[in-house]
C-alpha cells in the first residue's frame, strides 16, 4: 500500500479507471469505412461518418464478438440484451452531434482483472462494465492561423470502454493494471493495444483520503496515454489534492486534462459546466440480442489467457515467476517464447530470451518484430549449447552475430570453426603445453595457491579461441596439476 | 394531350405500352400542367430538363421491349429524399444549398422502376406541420377552394407539395413520409388516396430523419390501384436501414379489386365523442360504415383507450428524436452556416441554428431537449414510451376482433391559411385521428369518402395490422367503390 505523506500524515489513494480501448476491426462500428493509423487526414471518412442527412448506423457484428471474447476474458457477465444510446453534445469533430454508446444497459458487465501489488500480492480489481461506443474525429487548432481543422478518419471507430470500480491504490497499481489489461487485449485479439497510436487511451479517477474517512470529491483526468504518464498523472493530482485538503481547501469535482510536456494536470471543465448529455435510447438501432450459442462459441475460441499461460510456463516449462511473467505481459514474446523452445529447453530458452534477447532490444531500441533473430534461430542456439557443440560464451557471441547479420546459428558455427572442444586427444597436449610454458604459477598452484586453476582456465580458453569445453577442460587440469 | 393528366397510372402504362402516346408526351403534359400551376408552389426544385431526357429513355425501352413496371410515369417526389445532385432542402434554409452525392434507396427504388421526376416537392420544414405553412420555400396552396370562397386553403402537412402536386394532376403520383399524419392528413385535404405502409417497409436510408422510430415514406395517388402499384416499386428490404424488414412485398394490385365479404372492420366508437371534431366528419364516418356494411364486411365495436393519451405522448416522442436528429445541422460540413466573423465555436452554432431553422423547428427541438434532459427524462419520456406501449397493446387487442379499423383521417376539412397559427395546440389537434397508428407503426390510409356542404373533400382512414398492406389496400377500396359516384376534383381541373 502506497500513501501520500503529507503535513499532516499519511493519505491513501483511491483509483478508478476508464480505459478506451480501440476496437480490433478494419470497419468502424457502424459504417464500412476503413480504420487505418496514420492515413492522410478525412481519407477514411463515409457518409454516415460525415453525419450527411439520411444516413443511418449499422452495426458491424465483429466489433460486439471482440467486446464479448474481452469480457469473457475478464471473467465478466455477457447481457444477452444490451442497447445502443445517443449521448448528445456539441462539438465540431463530432458529426452528429451525438456519439453512439451504451449507457443504459451495456454489452459488459460485472468483471475482474487480478494485479501484483508492490508487495507481490495478489489484488482484485472489479471491473464496472465494458461498453461500446464511438470515437469522435480530431479537431486540430494548429494547422492555419485563422481557422481550425477537422479530421473525421477517427469518426465512428469502435471503442471498447473498459471501466473499473475505484479499486485501485497507488500509481503502481494504476500502471499494473493497465499492463494487465493491455496484455490480455493483445492476448484476445480484440485491441492492439498501441498507446502511442492512442489505441489504447485512459482517464483516471482520482480523489484522497484519511485512512478510515469516507471517500473523497474526485477529479477526473483526462488523456492519459502511456504507463509512464499514467503513474506521474495519478502522482501530481493526489499530491495536488493532499496539499489543498491539507490548507483547509476544497477540491473542486472537475475534469482535468494532463499535460505530458510539464507533467501537470490542469482544470478542463468544473462539474457546473457539465453537459446535460440528454441519453436516450437511439431509434435507428435495434437491441443487441446475442445468444449462448454465440457466446459459448466466442469462448471456444479464446486463447489461452495470460493468467493461465503464466501457471503453465512455471508449472511445465520450469519458468520462474518473474520470466512467466515478462515472457507473458506481451503477446508477441509469449509467442516468440513459445516457437523457439519448440524442441528445445523451455528454461533455457526463457534466459536467453529474458536477458540476452531483451538486453540487445533495449540497447539497440528496436521492436521484436524488427529484429533480425527468429525464434526458430533461439532455438537452433540452445540446441548446440545442449549438445555441447558449443559452449555458452562462444553462444554469446554468436548471438552478437546473428543479432547483427540474421544468419543463423549453425552457419556461423561452421563458417568460423567455432564447434567447441571436446576431444581430450586435442586438448591434451594443449593443456600440457600451457602447464609447461608456467612452470612458476604450476608450482604455486601446487603449493595451495588454488585460485590459479583460473588463470589456467583462461589460458586453455586463450589458446581454444573459447572453443574448449569448460567441462572437459575442468577435468584434465585438475588431473594434470595435481600430478 | 392535356386529357394524359386525367389518366389513371394504370391507363397510363396500357396506352404506353401499346404506343398510344409517348413518355416524352406524358412527361410534356404535365410539365405543362406543373407551369400552369406554378401558383400553387408545388416544387422547391424542378427537374423538367432532366425528366424529358428521362423520358425518351423510357421510350427507347418501350421500342427495345424493355420498359420496366412504371417506366414513364411522371412523379413527384417530396424535398426529404436524398436525390444525387439534386438540391435536397428539407424545406429548411438550413438546407437550402444542399446537393446531395448520394440518392436515397427510396428514390433509387422509384427511379429503377422507370418513374420519371419532375421534381422535388415543397413541405413543412423538416416534416414539421399540419398545413405546409412552416416551408422556408413558401405556402404551399390546396387546388382545392370551398364553395363560394377564394381564400386559399392549406393542402395539409408536412407533405403537402407532393398533395397539391397529384391533385392538381402535375403528375401521377408522388411521393411522402408520414411521421405523425404527414401524408394522410394532406391526402384528406386534397382528395387524394394515401397510403403509409408498416414502419420497417421502406427504407429510411437517405430520407432526412425527423423522429427515427416513426417516420415512414409513403404515397399520394389518385385511387388505391394506383397507389398499390407504387408501394410494390418502393417497399422492400435494406440492409442499410437496421430498422428495415427483412419481409418479402407482398402483391398488391389485386387487393383492390377483391371483395370485403366476411372482413372484419373495427369501429372506435368511443372516438366519435372526441371533441373539436366536425359534424360533418362524424357524417361521412357513419357513412362509410354504411358503405362497408353494404360491401359484405362485418362491423365489429372496438375500443383503443389509451388512444386519447396519443396526441401528447407523440408530442414528446417526436420532438425528443428530432432535438437529437437535427444536432447535425451544425454549420461545420455542410448546409447552412452564419457568415458572421470572428465567432467562437459555441457563437458560430448559435448564430447558424437560429438563422436556419424555422419557428416550428426550434420550439420542437426546445420541446425535444426539455423532455430529454437529466431531470425530466423519467417524467416525460420514459413516461410517454410507456404509454406507446399502451397504445400498441391497444391495437393487438382489437385485431384480436377485427381485420381493418376505420376512422377518419382528419378532425376537419381543409383550413385557411394562417387559421390555427397562432396556436400551436390547435395545429397539433390535426393530428388527432392518424397518430395512434403512428405510434403502433401500423399500415394505414386515407381514402377520400366525401364533400362537405362546402365543396372541400374529406377522408377516412383504414388501418390493419403490421405488415397487412394486402388488407389495408382491400378496405381502402371498398370505400373507393362505396363513393364512385363523387367525383374527387378540385373545381377548375
Amino acid at each position: 500500500m502506497a500513501y501520500i505523506i503529507g503535513n499532516t500524515g499519511k493519505w491513501e489513494y483511491v483509483i478508478g479507471l476508464e480505459v478506451h480501448a480501440q476496437v480490433a476491426s478494419k470497419a468502424k462500428l457502424f459504417s464500412g469505412a476503413a480504420t487505418e493509423f496514420g492515413s492522410e487526414p478525412n481519407s477514411q471518412v463515409s457518409l454516415i461518418d460525415a453525419a450527411m442527412p439520411g444516413m443511418l448506423p449499422v452495426l458491424n457484428k465483429h466489433c460486439v464478438e471482440q467486446a464479448i471474447k474481452t469480457g469473457l476474458g475478464i471473467n465478466a457477465k455477457i447481457n444477452k440484451v444490451s442497447i445502443f444510446d445517443r449521448k448528445n453534445y456539441f462539438y465540431a469533430d463530432l458529426p452528429q452531434g451525438y456519439q453512439i454508446s451504451q449507457f443504459y444497459l451495456p454489452i459488459v458487465q460485472d468483471g475482474y482483472l487480478l494485479i501484483k501489488t508492490e508487495e507481490g500480492k495478489e489484488k482484485k480489481i472489479r471491473i464496472n462494465r465494458i461498453h461500446l461506443e464511438q470515437d469522435a474525429g480530431k479537431s486540430m487548432h494548429d494547422q492555419s492561423p485563422d481557422c481550425s481543422l477537422i479530421d473525421l478518419n477517427r469518426s465512428g471507430i469502435a471503442l471498447m470502454e473498459i471501466v473499473t470500480e475505484p479499486d485501485l491504490s497507488s500509481p503502481y497499481e494504476a500502471a499494473e493494471y493497465v499492463k494487465k489489461l493491455r496484455s490480455l487485449l493483445r492476448c484476445i485479439g480484440s485491441c492492439d493495444g498501441n498507446m502511442e497510436q492512442g489505441s489504447l487511451r485512459c482517464d483516471a479517477n482520482i480523489s484522497v483520503r484519511k485512512a478510515g474517512d469516507m471517500l473523497g470529491t474526485r477529479c477526473e483526468i483526462k488523456n492519459v496515454n502511456s504507463v509512464k504518464n499514467i503513474i506521474k498523472a495519478i502522482e501530481y493530482e493526489a499530491a495536488r489534492q493532499v496539499e489543498i485538503l491539507e490548507n483547509g481547501g476544497v477540491v473542486d469535482q472537475e475534469t482535468r486534462l494532463f499535460d505530458a510536456n510539464t507533467g501537470e494536470t490542469r482544470t478542463m471543465r468544473l462539474k457546473e459546466n457539465s453537459n446535460d448529455y440528454r441519453y436516450f435510447p437511439d431509434p435507428d438501432l435495434l437491441p443487441v440480442y446475442v445468444e449462448d450459442v454465440l457466446i459459448e462459441k466466442l469462448r471456444s475460441e479464446l486463447p489461452e489467457l495470460p493468467d493461465a499461460k503464466i501457471r503453465r510456463y512455471v508449472k511445465e516449462f520450469g519458468l520462474s515467476q518473474y520470466d512467466a511473467e515478462v515472457i507473458v505481459a506481451d503477446e508477441e514474446i509469449a509467442k516468440y517464447f513459445e516457437e523457439a523452445s519448440l524442441g528445445a529447453n523451455p528454461k533455457i530458452v526463457a534466459n536467453w530470451i529474458c536477458s540476452e534477447l531483451f538486453g540487445k532490444l533495449n540497447k539497440n531500441n528496436i521492436e521484436l518484430a524488427d529484429c533480425k533473430i527468429t525464434p526458430i534461430m533461439i532455438r537452433e542456439l540452445v540446441s548446440l549449447i545442449e549438445d555441447g557443440t558449443i559452449s555458452g560464451k562462444i553462444a554469446k557471441s554468436i548471438f552478437e552475430e546473428m543479432f547483427e547479420s540474421g544468419e543463423n546459428p549453425e552457419k556461423i558455427v561452421t563458417a568460423k570453426g567455432l564447434v567447441q572442444l571436446a576431444d581430450s586427444n586435442t586438448l591434451e597436449p594443449i593443456i600440457d603445453e600451457i602447464i609447461a610454458g608456467h612452470p612458476d604459477s604450476v608450482a604455486e598452484y601446487r603449493n595451495g595457491k588454488e585460485k590459479l586453476f583460473g588463470f589456467f582456465v583462461g589460458q586453455v580458453m586463450k589458446k581454444t579461441g573459447g572453443k574448449a569445453n569448460p567441462q572437459m577442460v575442468n577435468d584434465l587440469l585438475k588431473a594434470k596439476l595435481s600430478k | 394531350m392535356s386529357d394524359l393528366i386525367k389518366l389513371s397510372i394504370t391507363e397510363a402504362l396500357t396506352a404506353l405500352r401499346n404506343k398510344e402516346f409517348t413518355a416524352v408526351e406524358l412527361v410534356r403534359s404535365h410539365i405543362e400542367q406543373s407551369e400552369k400551376n406554378k401558383h400553387l408552389n408545388i416544387y422547391i426544385t424542378e427537374t423538367f430538363d432532366k425528366a424529358l431526357s428521362m423520358a425518351k429513355i423510357a421510350d427507347q425501352n418501350y421500342h427495345d421491349g424493355k420498359a420496366r413496371k412504371l417506366e414513364g410515369i411522371p412523379v413527384g417526389v417530396k424535398d426529404l429524399f436524398c436525390t444525387k445532385g439534386v438540391k435536397t432542402t428539407a424545406g429548411s434554409r438550413m438546407l437550402s444549398n444542399f446537393v446531395p452525392p448520394y440518392d436515397s434507396t427510396i428514390s433509387q427504388n422509384i427511379e429503377n422502376s422507370g418513374t420519371i421526376m419532375l421534381g422535388k416537392t415543397n413541405m413543412d420544414e423538416f416534416a414539421m406541420g399540419s398545413s405546409n405553412t412552416t416551408s422556408y420555400f413558401g405556402d404551399v396552396i390546396n387546388p382545392w377552394k370551398a364553395e363560394g370562397n377564394d381564400a386559399d386553403l392549406v393542402p395539409g402537412g408536412s407533405s403537402g407539395g407532393s398533395a397539391a402536386a397529384v391533385s392538381s394532376f402535375s403528375v401521377m403520383a408522388a411521393f411522402g413520409s408520414d411521421t405523425g399524419g404527414s401524408i394522410r392528413q394532406p391526402a384528406a385535404f386534397t382528395g387524394l388516396v394515401g397510403v403509409k405502409p408498416t414502419y420497417g417497409r421502406c427504407s429510411r436510408w437517405g430520407m432526412v430523419a425527423f423522429a427515427s422510430s416513426l417516420d415512414q415514406a409513403g404515397i399520394f395517388t389518385r385511387n388505391t390501384k394506383d397507389s398499390a402499384l407504387m408501394l410494390e416499386a418502393m417497399m422492400g428490404f435494406d440492409e442499410k436501414d437496421s430498422t428495415s424488414i427483412n419481409k418479402e412485398v407482398p402483391e398488391l394490385v389485386s387487393a383492390c379489386s377483391q371483395s370485403i365479404k366476411n372482413m372484419r372492420i373495427g369501429i372506435p366508437y368511443e372516438l366519435m365523442k372526441t371533441e373539436g371534431v366536425d359534424n360533418e366528419i362524424i357524417q361521412m364516418w357513419e357513412k362509410s360504415i354504411e358503405i362497408m356494411k353494404a360491401e359484405g364486411a362485418e362491423i365489429v365495436n372496438i375500443s383503443l383507450p389509451n388512444a386519447k393519451y396519443a396526441l401528447a405522448v407523440y408530442y414528446v416522442i417526436a420532438p425528443a428524436e428530432a432535438s437529437s436528429n437535427l444536432a447535425r445541422y451544425d454549420g461545420v460540413r455542410y448546409g447552412h452556416r452564419t457568415n458572421k466573423d470572428n465567432l467562437t465555436l459555441e457563437e458560430m452554432y448559435i448564430y447558424t441554428r437560429s438563422e436556419g431553422f424555422g419557428d416550428e423547428v426550434k420550439r420542437r427541438i426546445m420541446i425535444g431537449t426539455y423532455v430529454l434532459s437529466a431531470s425530466h427524462m423519467e417524467a416525460y419520456y420514459l413516461k410517454a414510451q410507456k404509454v406507446r406501449r399502451l397504445i400498441v397493446n391497444d391495437f393487438n387487442d382489437a385485431f384480436e376482433k377485427c381485420d381493418a379499423i376505420l376512422l377518419p383521417s382528419a378532425p376537419s376539412a381543409a383550413f385557411k391559411i394562417g387559421e390555427k397559427q397562432d396556436n400551436p395546440l390547435t395545429m397539433y389537434l390535426n393530428d388527432i385521428f392518424t397518430i395512434p397508428a403512428s405510434l403502433a407503426g401500423l399500415p394505414c390510409s386515407s381514402v377520400p369518402a366525401a364533400i362537405t356542404k362546402n365543396g372541400l373533400p374529406l377522408g377516412m382512414q383504414l388501418i390493419t395490422p403490421a405488415f397487412d398492406e394486402y388488407s389495408l389496400l382491400r378496405a381502402s377500396s371498398a370505400i373507393e367503390r362505396g363513393v364512385s359516384d363523387i367525383d374527387f376534383i378540385p373545381r377548375g381541373f
